[in-house]
């Protein structure tokens, strides 16, 4: 039991100091009918660190690593290299090891990484403000959906059908409960996006647009016209990034009157790490500020004048406001947030973009190869790292088909539209600058023998 | 006199009035001063080599990004400064004792970050093929029959992302039974200790919450609680251990009492780490309950997340449980049950509460953790985490007011109040004090029951002379309070900052890092 420093000598003087004859002294409190006689039955008991290690190696060698195969699988999850400084200062136990710094004069490290943060996430996206992270993107898309709601007081979200059906399905749940409607539909394989349906559907009733940009089929257009009419009518648009490397290339949807721009931001530093944990980004136009969820660091001075940072505007919080709160959220996804600062301090701004050029022009040779292989279309007009491919058969088959090849060759629409059977057929590919050309050329050779 | 130098650092005057000599830089040897990212970096600048990639036509729609976007790179020895410098004004429990009521803040074993990078789980894909992914399925699955096994439960519902979504998942469930029998319900009862995400779930989903008043020894007033009762409470969430450190005696009579008034019992699991292995909250007539596997089961806090909040839950609510989940076969294969399949294996579901299946990066950390103790070991924790918190409030009883020390024993942490302190010192005086003397301080003005609370966690990881030396300090620092010592009104004072002006921070909020109005001019 390498992680209890307690000998039986130490627990024999402080129960005598407590005044307590056993251990079972102290839990008087459990009625006996719960309390348990031993150690559960059933369950092994402690195991040496060799042997832990050796039970998840065993475990981990039974999925296939992205690193170790051609890779295309993107869908709001893209793969892209960390520098190895990331993960080396995200594990300094100050960082690591540290909590929610509530006592700023021993968090200045914290506070001010999470002010640097903001101050990044603002900026790439194009809007005033940022907050200190939520959880993931799904979770910051919904939270933006609820402010949306008590900045217009209405109830009618307009959700574009680009928006990643995960984001929809949990943006449904809470709805369910929050009695919001939600205005939804499923994507087509068409080269542009549901832009005239949202323009339509806009009213006097609407709170607010969402629509993901770069689009779940990978597709980009311009979010002007959709602001404008959002804002004729009183309503907000809400804008979701889920590869916030694009913005290296492409306008910001603060640029376009976005007016909540939420975000995944696991692209930069974090990893795939299966779906989590991720770090969610938010942020939005100042005026809006006191209706944002989760916590805010804020620049101030100390008694003698030097700067420094806290946490601030906290009366929007569960700890202070309890069920009048903007959000319940508590625990945030500060190390992830963290490691998304240091690789995009790496990055700077001719990095990112130079990032961005490279995925892009990645994605380009590859959608150019792919849609050599007879029957194989491109179905997007516009694309930055991702883009959608409709295949002459149904894709999920071909998924795994290729995964018995070793080649991860993208996200079946099947996979995340179990029912639509009109999307059975696309294949979202991503590409990103871990993608050589010769796994773009392994790719379209299993593709090519999987399709004859 | 406040002469500030170029990075803003003053040199200081010590407490006792003797001056320190003041430095051309104004560091102070290991204590380094570190500038904004904007200040030192350029945006011509990067720290890393990108891969040369012939040129292509743009298919960007138009819409390439033209302006300035304004993001300072470092070279990576730069960016390696940068941040190891900010983290030394970091506390952090690799650094010392971090006694946080209700956090739980313990030793974060440096297996769980091994294991946890390790390729076959740091670099999956969550929408790769189920027959690729199977070693990260098995971990989720096993965790969860661990958790499981643990608290006594029917099921359990892995994907919340933290304790307060954990909460969310609960109270979703219990509005969705309560839905399919066509039992609408409005009111969820909370007692005045609770977290403050507890009311904020509940008002969030919809419900009403009303109070229930504890009694004078620190517990649920449960003959209170029986008489609010009725055909509008759709349940309680109540935490156990609770806030005040108490364990919540009548707890089964609590859950009978609302299961035969037609409601449902959420326990915040919260405070876990102080029963696990000894109690299971199955036992106790719980339907839902949140065990923050960033507490109880050591992945680490990291400055404020990621966490995770696998909710367990009773057969009651078990069907109506989030997407996704994992199934294991006879055959020993895993299967994911999402939206694809969801219709015949889960049709009851409430739903999907978070993109892809939840922190795997924590269900690797928290299994090795558990596996690393076992079933004895887990139990061991427990024993020694309470025998912890019963040391320091024993030997603290008589220095400090601690007013529910009169109920018994406590559990895994101590609560006192500011009560005796001289006329003008707090509870945030102590605190600041504590952290003079090299202590994260405790918990302090929670929970809101008891006049400037201070709730103190040792947790099972902190040693009898690492305990001995804290109740020194604290008596130091509580007499001192007691004495009405005017340097305790203004500490800290060897901290790198000083008491930081909240007030200011909030009257004018500075949330992103603005060029100064002379810096702009001068371009």
């Amino acid at each position: 039991m390498r992680y209890l420093p307690l000998t039986n000598t130490d627990r024999q003087a402080m129960l005598a100091v407590i005044g307590a004859k056993s251990i079972d002294d102290l839990f008087v409190d459990v009625p006996a009918e719960a309390q348990l006689a031993g150690p559960i039955a059933g369950l092994p008991n402690h195991a040496s660190e060799m042997a832990v290690e050796r039970h998840f190696s065993d475990l981990a060698r039974k999925n296939m690593a992205a690193s170790h195969h051609p890779f295309f699988l993107g869908c709001g999850a893209y793969k892209h290299h960390v520098p190895a400084s990331v993960d080396h200062i995200i594990q300094r136990g100050e960082f690591l090891t540290a909590y929610t710094p509530y006592q700023p004069e021993i968090a200045q490290g914290t506070l001010q990484m999470l002010f640097e943060f903001q101050t990044q996430v603002a900026r790439l996206f194009g809007c005033d403000v940022a907050n200190a992270s939520m959880y993931d993107g799904s979770t910051a898309c919904w939270e933006a959906i609820g402010m949306a709601g008590r900045i217009t007081k209405r109830h009618k979200a307009v959700l574009s059908s680009g928006l990643h059906p995960h984001y929809v399905s949990v943006a449904r749940t809470m709805a369910k409960y929050t009695g919001d409607t939600l205005d939804a539909a499923l994507p087509t394989l068409s080269p542009t996006t549901d832009s005239a349906r949202l323009l339509d559907a806009i009213d006097g009733e609407t709170s607010c647009v969402v629509v993901q940009y770069p689009d779940i089929l990978g597709r980009i257009e311009d979010l002007s016209a959709i602001a404008a009419k959002a804002h004729e009518h009183g309503a907000l648009l809400i804008a979701v990034v889920t590869e916030p490397v694009a913005l290296g290339a492409i306008k910001a949807p603060g640029e376009m009157g976005a007016d909540i721009v939420v975000g995944e931001g696991q692209s930069l530093g974090v990893g795939l790490q299966f779906g989590g944990p991720y770090v969610g980004l938010f942020a939005c136009k100042e005026k809006f500020v006191r209706q944002m969820p989760g916590r805010l660091c804020g620049e101030t001075v100390d008694a003698e004048g030097k700067r420094g940072f806290v946490l601030t505007l906290s009366t929007r919080e569960q700890h202070i406001r309890r069920e009048k709160a903007t959000s319940n959220i508590c625990t945030n996804s500060g190390l992830c947030a963290l490691a998304f600062s240091i690789h995009m301090t790496l990055l700077g701004e001719k990095g990112l973009r130079g990032l961005a050029q490279a995925n892009h022009a990645l994605a380009v040779q590859a959608a150019d190869r792919l849609t050599q292989i007879p029957g194989v279309e491109l179905v997007n007009d516009s694309f930055f790292n991702e883009f959608t491919l409709r295949l002459p058969k149904e894709a999920q088959p071909v998924v795994r088909a290729l995964a018995e090849k070793k080649v991860l060759g993208g996200v079946s629409l099947g996979r995340l539209y179990p029912k639509a059977t009109d999307l059975e057929n696309g294949l979202v590919v991503a590409v990103t600058e871990t993608s050589s050309a010769e796994d773009i050329e392994t790719f379209a050779t299993a593709l090519k023998e999987i399709l004859s | 006199m406040s002469v500030l130098n170029q990075s803003g650092w003053k040199p200081e005057m010590g407490p006792s009035g003797d001056t320190k000599p003041a430095t051309f830089t104004g560091n102070r040897a290991l204590m380094l001063e570190e500038a904004l990212i904007f200040e030192i970096g350029t945006t011509d600048t990067t720290g890393v080599d990108l891969p040369e990639v012939g040129g292509v036509a743009s298919r960007l729609g138009g819409l390439e990004r033209n302006r300035t976007i304004g993001l300072p790179g470092l070279s990576e020895p730069e960016t390696v400064r940068h941040y190891t410098r900010l983290s030394r004004q970091n506390y952090a429990i690799d650094l010392g004792f971090f006694p946080l009521g209700s956090c739980t803040m313990k030793h974060n074993p440096r297996l769980n970050e091994k294991v946890a990078r390790m390729a076959g789980f740091a670099d999956v894909h969550p929408l790769q093929p189920v027959e690729t992914v199977q070693g990260a399925l098995a971990v989720i699955n096993e965790l969860a029959v661990w958790l499981i096994e643990l608290t006594g439960m029917h099921g359990v519902a892995m994907t919340p992302k933290a304790g307060a979504h954990g909460e969310l998942c609960g109270i979703l469930a219990i509005k969705a039974a309560l839905e399919a029998r066509g039992d609408p319900r409005s009111v969820i009862l909370v007692p005045e200790s609770a977290h403050g995400t507890n009311p904020a779930t509940a008002a969030f989903a919809g419900f009403s919450v009303e109070n229930i008043p504890a009694t004078s020894e620190g517990r649920v007033d449960l003959d209170a609680l029986k008489a609010r009762l009725g055909p509008d409470v759709a349940g309680v969430m109540i935490t156990n251990p609770n806030t005040c450190g108490l364990f919540e005696r009548d707890m089964k009579a609590i859950s009978d009492a609302v299961h035969a008034a037609g409601g449902y019992v959420y326990c915040d699991g919260a405070n876990f780490n102080a029963i696990v292995g000894r109690v299971r909250p199955g036992d106790l007539g719980i339907d839902a309950m949140h065990i923050n596997l960033h507490k109880t089961f050591s992945t680490p806090h990291g400055g404020g997340g990621p966490g995770s909040g696998p909710v367990v839950l009773s057969e009651a609510l078990s069907p109506y449980g989030p997407l996704p989940f994992t199934e294991r076969h006879a055959d020993g294969r895993y299967s994911l049950v999402e939206e694809e399949t969801v219709g015949e294996r889960h049709p009851h579901s409430f739903g999907r509460m978070t993109a892809f299946h939840g922190q795997m990066g924590m269900f690797t950390r928290a299994l090795s953790y558990i596996m690393s103790h076992g079933a004895d070991g887990l139990r061991q924790v427990a024993e020694d985490a309470v025998l912890n918190a019963n040391y320091i409030l024993r030997s603290l009883e008589g220095t400090m007011d601690a007013p529910f020390a009169h109920s018994g024993p406590c559990m895994h942490e101590a609560l006192f109040s500011d009560n005796g302190l001289a006329d003008g010192f707090t509870t945030l005086d102590i605190a600041k004090g504590l952290i003079d003397e090299g202590y994260h301080p405790m918990t302090v003005y929670f929970p809101l029951v008891v006049h400037g609370a201070m709730l103190i966690e040792p947790t099972e990881t902190e040693s009898k002379a690492t305990l001995d030396q804290f109740i020194g300090a604290m008596r130091s620092v509580v007499q001192r309070a007691k004495a009405g010592d005017p340097s305790l009104k203004s500490a800290p004072h060897h901290a790198p900052r000083r008491r930081l002006d909240e007030t200011l921070a909030a009257r004018k909020p500075m949330l992103v890092w603005h060029e100064t109005e002379e810096a702009v001019a001068a371009e």
